[in-house]
């Protein structure tokens, strides 16, 4: 897909997206809106998956660590055809495997079921561990949101990933510097993450997380720091792509109301004309 | 019959667990170990020695041992995810939650030196929630074995079955209870001793002194059956059923709280099929005082005096 084509189903995702978040009455629209653009570069640009064969062993792995943006992620594997595309509308409803955050047993192509925070990293880093005991050419990728990296567990991860000197692992943060109820700079700022990864042992990029060449850059292979562990640092905007959600705290989880889901609609509508 | 020798020798169950870790490693190259600095007090030092690259040491991090474990399994990998009981349960409990039982991983557990095999190191090293925190979980089984033998069995086990499994071994020594060709199933309770008299279900290193408390009963002219219940999750309901039903009366023994252990789940088999009068012994919902493991048990009266007399007094209630 060329990058022309990303930023279109990109948008298509947000769309979707929204429609079901609306429908649902619930999810995480802010989140989703920032990380869709990371999600789609991956599903239909980097990542090495088949929806006809979910269990491959030499597929490459994708952890959604920030599992609480599910909606996007299932949007996503939706468009990628791992499920139908009609499933996504029973989002949160009784008993639809779509729930409120990820299940690898329920949804095909989900890897491990997240929602605590802090829990993705640690399992990629046993996934690369893995593909590098076995001498396979798979690699792992993990997206993190900005406020979960204030979880010790990433940190242990982090120090391991290093020591183990997983080039196969690559760590996408969504640094859309808010989280659940205020802005990560008034909670426990972490910002800036570079020097902190560095200082852990991991090569770094920051690049512009809703900038599709700069995301495909950075994910493919040529862009690997042999001998350490990837990150990229993804500044993006909670919200993005709707005016009045962008990177404004109070769209960590609400829900639009009828006037906003038809504004937000036909904003995003606009900009894929 | 059962006549205890005077000095049995008595073993580490660690040395069963890595021996057969370690000829199953030899077999199986998926196999992996994975420890938080703790190579020494998980006897991993030879499976280091002979499989060095399938050793992962993750350094002092339990969350990422446990989440790492679910990694390794998710890329085909056997993982034996080793680490004092303590902290592989209470620090990453949410990790055995969420990574490997909702996950539904492959992944095996192995908490090392549980129960108060710490001794004197006190409560903060003690493992006396395990068996209530891991069995509240759905999709984990939960196993204590009670000699060498039965430990060697259930690692076995856990390699040839397929899920999540936590194993609960000890460090303190016992003699060996079951025979050499002893096979493990999951979820069934080994009659060590037939009676009618009482019934003392017991696991882990209790198994033991449950069947030594049986030895005093029989000579004070009691018949006690002896239940090795090594499997806390599924708990062995026909077996906690019959011996309600044929002995009216029942001893759990543990090295673990008396609230939500074996005990508890023994209880919520017979209340809720055939009622009959219990006592459990355990830890007393206190933290306990300085002491060894063997110290603390007879004090929280796990002795074999203290079990017999435990099972003496429900004798009594009955008639």
């Amino acid at each position: 897909m060329t990058t022309e084509d990303l930023r279109r189903m990109a948008n298509r995702i947000r769309r979707r997206d929204l429609q079901a978040v609306f429908e649902a009455g619930a999810g995480h629209i802010g989140g989703e809106m920032s990380v869709t653009d990371i999600l789609t570069a991956l599903y239909f640009r980097i990542l090495n998956v088949d929806p006809a064969n979910p269990l491959d062993p030499e597929r490459d792995r994708f952890v959604l660590s920030k599992g609480h943006t599910a909606c996007a992620l299932y949007v996503t594997l939706a468009e990628k055809g791992f499920i139908p595309k009609e499933e996504v509308a029973t989002f949160l409803k009784p008993h639809s495997r779509l729930n409120g955050h990820p299940n690898r047993t329920k949804v095909p192509g989900v890897e491990t079921n997240t929602g605590p925070l802090g829990h993705g990293l640690p399992v990629a880093v046993g996934m690369a561990i893995s593909a590098k005991l076995s001498g396979a050419a798979w690699r792992t990728f993990v997206v993190t949101g900005d406020g979960e990296m204030q979880e010790g567990s990433n940190w242990e991860a982090l120090s391991s990933a290093a020591q183990y000197k997983l080039d196969n692992l690559t760590l996408i943060i969504d640094h859309n510097r808010l989280q659940q109820g205020a802005r990560l700079a008034d909670t426990n700022n972490l910002a800036p993450f570079a020097p902190k990864l560095e200082a852990f042992g991991w090569a770094v990029r920051e690049i512009d997380g809703h900038d599709m060449d700069q995301i495909v850059a950075a994910l493919s292979p040529d862009s690997v720091t042999p001998g350490k562990p990837n990150a990229i640092v993804a500044h993006t905007n909670k919200g993005h792509g709707i005016s009045f959600m962008s990177d404004n705290v109070a769209w960590h989880h609400k829900v639009p109301n009828a006037e906003q889901y038809k504004q937000a609609m036909a904003e995003l509508e606009e900009a894929v004309q | 019959m059962n006549a205890v020798t005077k000095e049995p020798k008595l073993y580490d169950c660690r040395d069963a667990f890595t021996a057969t870790l370690e000829a199953m490693a030899a077999e199986n190259g998926d196999i992996v170990a994975v420890c938080n600095d703790s190579v020494g007090s998980s006897k991993l030092a030879g499976f280091r020695d002979r499989f060095p690259e399938r050793l992962i040491n993750v350094g002092i991090a339990e969350q990422t041992l446990v989440g790492v474990g679910a990694g390794l399994a998710n890329g085909g990998k056997l993982p034996f995810v080793c680490g004092a009981a303590c902290f592989l349960t209470g620090r990453a409990l949410e990790q055995i939650k969420a990574d490997v039982a909702y996950s539904d991983t492959n992944v095996k557990l192995v908490g090392i030196s549980s129960g108060m095999a710490y001794g004197e190191l006190g409560p903060t090293h003690h493992s006396t929630e395990d068996f209530a925190w891991v069995r509240a979980i759905p999709n984990v089984a939960v196993v204590a074995p009670c000699d060498n033998v039965e430990t060697a069995a259930a690692v076995a086990f856990a390699a040839e079955y397929t899920g999540p499994i936590f194993l609960r071994l000890s460090r303190v020594g016992v003699p060996q209870l079951l025979p050499d060709d002893h096979r493990f199933e999951l979820g069934k309770a080994v009659t060590l001793r037939d009676g009618t008299d009482v019934t003392i279900i017991a696991n882990g290193v209790l198994t033991h002194r449950a069947m030594l408390a049986a030895d005093k009963l029989a000579a004070a002219g009691i018949e006690a059956r002896v239940l090795n219940m090594a499997t806390v999750r599924p708990i062995d309901e026909d077996a906690i059923v019959k011996a309600a039903e044929e002995t009216g009366a029942i001893v759990t023994c543990e090295e673990h709280t008396i609230f939500g252990g074996l005990g508890s789940a023994v209880a919520e088999v017979v209340v809720e099929t055939r009622p009959a009068l219990m006592k459990r012994l355990g830890v007393p919902g206190i933290f306990p005082p300085t002491g060894s493991a063997n110290f603390l048990l007879d004090e929280f009266g796990m002795s074999p005096d203290g079990i017999a007399a435990a099972a003496s007094d429900l004798i009594e209630r009955k008639a």
